[in-house]
């Protein structure tokens, strides 16, 4: 009998169940049983593994593939029900810390009508779970969520159709709750989930064109019947990350394992022209250096030894003739002065042009311009990307914490020159990734490593490396102008950007991987780039939004390579856009939440989501959940040496609505700035786990704060100077808001209508987070700033200048 | 090299490896310790705390020798007779981690703190947490599990009249 407990199930038990004979791959295939049986678990109940249990987890790992993927369009690829009457669900996403396997399972337990604690969630295994992509995009609900759902409401159909059989009784007479399944009418007939079908194939094939579109014949439930969706199971992971029992991509461990780290270039776009073996031969437990290119690691038997011989390695370099960019102190003269490589086409529904703004901005009784820049960000994980990779039996096993497990196999299979089936990711978990980081570049050295050295290579970078050579969110420069009637309407809008995203590199692309940047490989052109423009619901007459791209000198082999990182651009865009909201709010003597709602109301005209009513509706909840007072910024100067003030901002990401308000403290004498309180109102549809949403909230808030405050990548003209916590200082304790205030907000027009869909939540809270910070800043002071990040020095200045 | 001898989570363990290697990657590599975890290498965000004497200590900067004859405590030591301890509790109530691989230098450092200040001030959370860092932010929910972890371990204290914890 399994005892199922609230916790994760490891894919070590996964790989243990291998070792008996009766695989998951076995099982995939159509072979006939499963037998699951789980071990022991630890104090939490999480899988403690012991040495004995560990060996045979290696012996497990190491057994040749090939590895098919697992059929989408198979319900047994999804679920599989056990004897006890407990499920196991299979998904093809991975879960950051954002709580979406949680939210997985409550939606299919939902379906399947289940207990949400006799079931059990296994990610991101590309030989055991289909290929959802992984993570990203803030789709792990909005879109990944429905297979999963419909899957789950299919398994029950099937289900319910078994007990109509085995009782003679149509399937309306049947009542299904918590995996039982009983005749209406003779309440003592009953049957399991388990003993209808426990560890045997459904063998029911589903349709769709794609894994998204995956369906069977039985329709979801519709909202008003969800009974686990919408309540706040914990989350089943937190457990064995708190008793140290959860093992992460970080632990993964094989015999024979090997060290590696990498030896970066000493500046960016250097030539590499001699290594000097002979500089780390002595060090004990040396194995090897290996080079190609521009790309150098060291390999030896223990961590500290390989530490220490990349640290010693004697090298040549050839410096490049010229800048590889501008100084971080020129980036934005330079970015202006810069001639674009292209300006981003606009995306339908939202025309680059609407009215006549030259015009209206020559008739305006006001115009105000301004502009602000925004440095280039990095992810900055906190622990350095990492993986492990196991080349035994001529295949390659790669242990990671890459939210996109699948497009790391088919990037690796690619660059290795090896079948993909005989490519194989783990999905572990590891440090918060935001977008593409180099976790991407961690797994393909360590799988060009193992394919050297013919053993199984754990490669970590360094902090040093992760926080200068991890891949940045872009720089942005920005210009707008406004025009005001004479009775302070807004009736003419400029928006001019220029994002730095020259060569935005994607996930797992072995062409732009860093290692093969370095190898000399790279496609024949980089990736154009772009951003969108600010995303709100404003009715503005007349308008004008121009985004253009530019290049910074030195495109390949650079630290300063561009990717998503959280949103990807919202961030900026945001910052822009709701700061000079605020500013022509200002300039109309006008409250800045009712200046913003007269621009939402000034239009009848709605999309499909209800984005204008619901920003109107996420506004007011977020107005009146800070007790805001109505009236214009800044608020008359205060005498002492702290000030407060409020501010608020607004968007919305895709379908989800965001509205904060930071309420601020500033020193006028240092210039730091305290974050005293934040307000945000959230409408993301329907909630699956509403604690679950507030801890994502939370964390998306004080990530958006980080970036106000602190977090700028900085560099001379041959390097990035920012290296570690010190040179690029993040949010702390001391930063931390001494309240959050959260309002979910339904602002939909039939709040509750059946079908009412969940949107993304992963990313859409820390869009406005910036803004809300300046515009407070601004209500305290008077002052603007215009630049991110806020720190001290530069509040400071800005005050001096200001004459404060 | 040389032999190392080391006491922790109750354990004796003598190895020969070079005096000078960070105690972390003993930890981790030799005594399959992996609760204390490589953050940064330099001492500055916590990852690799770990307890001695009572002491956060960052074993990534700590030579394996300077920790002879010292108790140390990882975060698989914190429970005692399978009982989770009153931080570790505290940090489920609250529903603390995202991606959690910051914990245990927030669960490390906020025990120490308490075994030395048991009712913390909000500042002194503030001031004594301050060089344990968390890039998901759960810095908020942090602070609320400390306040939560110091009523736990008062009750508790109060209803068995002995120290709980480690």
């Amino acid at each position: 009998m399994t005892a199922f407990t609230n916790i994760p199930k490891q894919v070590e038990e996964v790989l243990e169940k291998w070792n008996k004979k009766t695989s998951r791959r076995t099982f995939l295939k159509g072979s006939g049983l499963l037998v699951v049986s789980f071990s022991a678990a630890g104090i939490t109940g999480a899988s403690l593994l012991g040495p004995a249990a560990n060996a045979q987890v290696i012996a497990a790992a190491q057994a040749a593939g090939p590895y098919p993927d697992p059929d989408f369009r198979q319900l047994d690829s999804w679920i599989v029900i056990h004897e006890d009457s407990t499920a196991t669900f299979y998904v093809g996403k991975t879960d950051g810390g954002q709580g979406t396997g949680t939210a997985f399972r409550q939606m299919m337990s939902d379906e399947l009508d289940i207990a949400f604690n006799k079931t059990n969630l296994i990610m991101g295994n590309t030989e055991i779970t289909v290929d959802q992509g992984g993570s990203g995009g803030s789709d792990a609900i909005e879109t990944d969520g429905w297979p999963m759902r419909r899957v789950a409401a299919e398994a029950r159909r099937v289900l319910q159709e078994m007990a109509s059989a085995r009782f003679g009784v149509p399937g309306e007479q049947l009542a299904v709750s918590e995996g039982v399944i009983t005749v209406k009418a003779d309440p003592s007939q009953k049957v399991t989930y388990g003993e209808l079908i426990g560890e045997k194939r459904f063998n029911v094939t589903l349709t769709g064109d794609n894994i998204n579109a995956t369906t069977g014949v039985a329709k979801v439930k519709a909202v008003q019947d969800l009974k686990i969706v919408g309540q706040s199971p914990q989350r089943y992971d937190i457990p064995a990350k708190v008793d140290g029992s959860l093992k992460w991509a970080v632990d993964a461990r094989v015999p024979g394992m090997v060290h590696a780290r990498n030896v970066r270039p000493p500046v960016a776009g250097a030539k590499l022209i001699n290594i000097d073996e002979s500089s780390v031969r002595g060090i004990p437990g040396f194995i090897k250096v290996v080079s190609k290119g521009n790309y150098v690691a060291v390999v030896c038997e223990r961590e500290e030894q390989a530490i220490q011989a990349a640290r010693q390695l004697k090298m040549q370099w050839e410096k490049p003739k010229t800048p590889s960019f501008p100084r971080s102190e020129d980036l934005y003269r330079y970015m202006r002065n810069a001639t674009p490589t292209s300006v981003v086409q606009p995306r339908p529904p939202s025309p680059d042009v609407i009215g006549d703004p030259d015009a209206a901005l020559a008739s305006a009784a006001k115009v105000i311009e301004a502009e602000y820049e925004f440095p280039f960000q990095g992810h900055t994980a906190l622990g350095p990307a990492h993986a492990m990779a196991d080349p035994s039996n001529g295949q390659m096993t790669i242990w990671s914490n890459d939210m996109k497990a699948y497009g790391l196999r088919t990037g690796v299979a690619d660059f290795l020159g090896m079948p993909r089936d005989r490519v194989r990711v783990i999905w572990q978990e590891g440090p918060q990734l935001y977008g593409r980081t180099a976790a991407d570049d961690a797994g393909f050295e360590a799988a060009f490593l193992a394919k050297e050295v013919g053993r199984p290579v754990r490669m970590q970078w360094m902090r040093h490396e992760e926080t200068a050579w991890d891949v940045k969110g872009p720089a942005f420069v920005f210009k707008l102008r406004g025009g005001l009637d004479a009775q302070g309407n807004l009736i003419a809008l400029e928006y001019k950007a220029r994002t730095a995203d020259y060569n935005h590199i994607g996930y797992n692309d072995p062409d732009t991987v860093l290692i093969a940047q370095l190898m000399g490989r790279r496609p024949s052109t980089p990736a154009p780039g772009g951003a969108s423009p600010p995303a709100e619901m404003y009715a503005i007459p007349n308008r004008r939004r121009t985004t253009e791209v530019v290049a910074l000198p030195l495109v390949w082999e650079t630290p300063l390579r561009v990717g998503n990182l959280r949103d990807p651009n919202g961030p900026q865009t945001t910052f822009a856009g709701e700061s000079f909201i605020d500013e022509l709010a200002a300039a109309a003597k006008a409250d800045p939440v009712e200046f913003r709602l007269r621009l939402l109301a000034a239009s009848r005209d709605d999309d499909e989501q209800f984005k204008r009513a619901r920003s109107i509706a996420a506004l007011k909840a977020a107005a009146a959940a800070y007790g805001w007072d109505t009236r214009p910024s800044p608020k008359p100067l205060g005498t002492g040496t702290i000030l407060t003030g409020r501010g608020i901002s607004y968007c919305y990401r895709k379908e989800t609505i965001v509205a904060e308000i930071a309420e601020v403290e500033v020193n006028r004498e240092t210039g730091h700035v305290w974050v005293k309180r934040l307000v945000c109102a959230h409408d993301c549809g329907l909630v699956i786990n509403p604690e679950g949403l507030r801890n994502a909230i939370e964390g998306n808030m004080l990530h958006g704060l980080s970036r106000a405050l602190h977090e700028e990548v900085r560099f001379d003209t041959e390097k990035v100077t920012s290296a570690d916590w010190l040179s690029h200082p993040t949010l702390t304790h001391a930063d931390t808001p001494a309240m959050i205030d959260l309002v979910l907000v339904n602002g939909d027009p039939n709040p509750n209508r059946p079908d009412l869909p969940p949107y993304g939540a992963g990313e859409a809270a820390i869009k406005p987070t910036v803004a809300a910070v300046a515009n407070a800043i601004y209500d305290a002071t008077g002052v603007r700033i215009r630049r991110v990040p806020f720190r001290d020095k530069s509040v400071l200045a800005a005050f001096k200048a200001a004459r404060l | 090299m040389s032999n190392i001898t080391l006491k922790v989570n109750g354990k004796t363990h003598t190895l020969d490896v070079d005096p000078s290697v960070p105690l972390l990657y003993i930890l981790r590599n030799d005594l399959g310790l992996l609760g204390p975890r490589f953050g940064c290498g330099l001492g500055q965000c916590g990852a690799c705390m770990v307890i001695i004497k009572g002491a956060a200590v960052r074993s990534c900067i700590t030579p394996c020798s300077s920790a002879q004859g010292s108790e140390i405590t990882t975060l698989e030591g914190l429970a005692k007779g399978g009982v989770l301890h009153p931080v570790q509790q505290a940090w489920i109530d609250e529903q603390v981690p995202q991606c959690g691989f910051c914990q245990n230098g927030q669960i490390m450092t906020a025990k120490a703190l308490l075994d030395k200040n048991p009712d913390p001030t909000d500042a002194e959370i503030r001031a004594g947490m301050d060089r344990a860092l968390c890039r998901c932010m759960t810095y908020y929910r942090i602070q609320a599990a400390i306040k939560r972890a110091a009523k736990l371990i008062a009750a508790a204290g109060q209803s068995s009249g002995k120290e709980v914890g480690a």
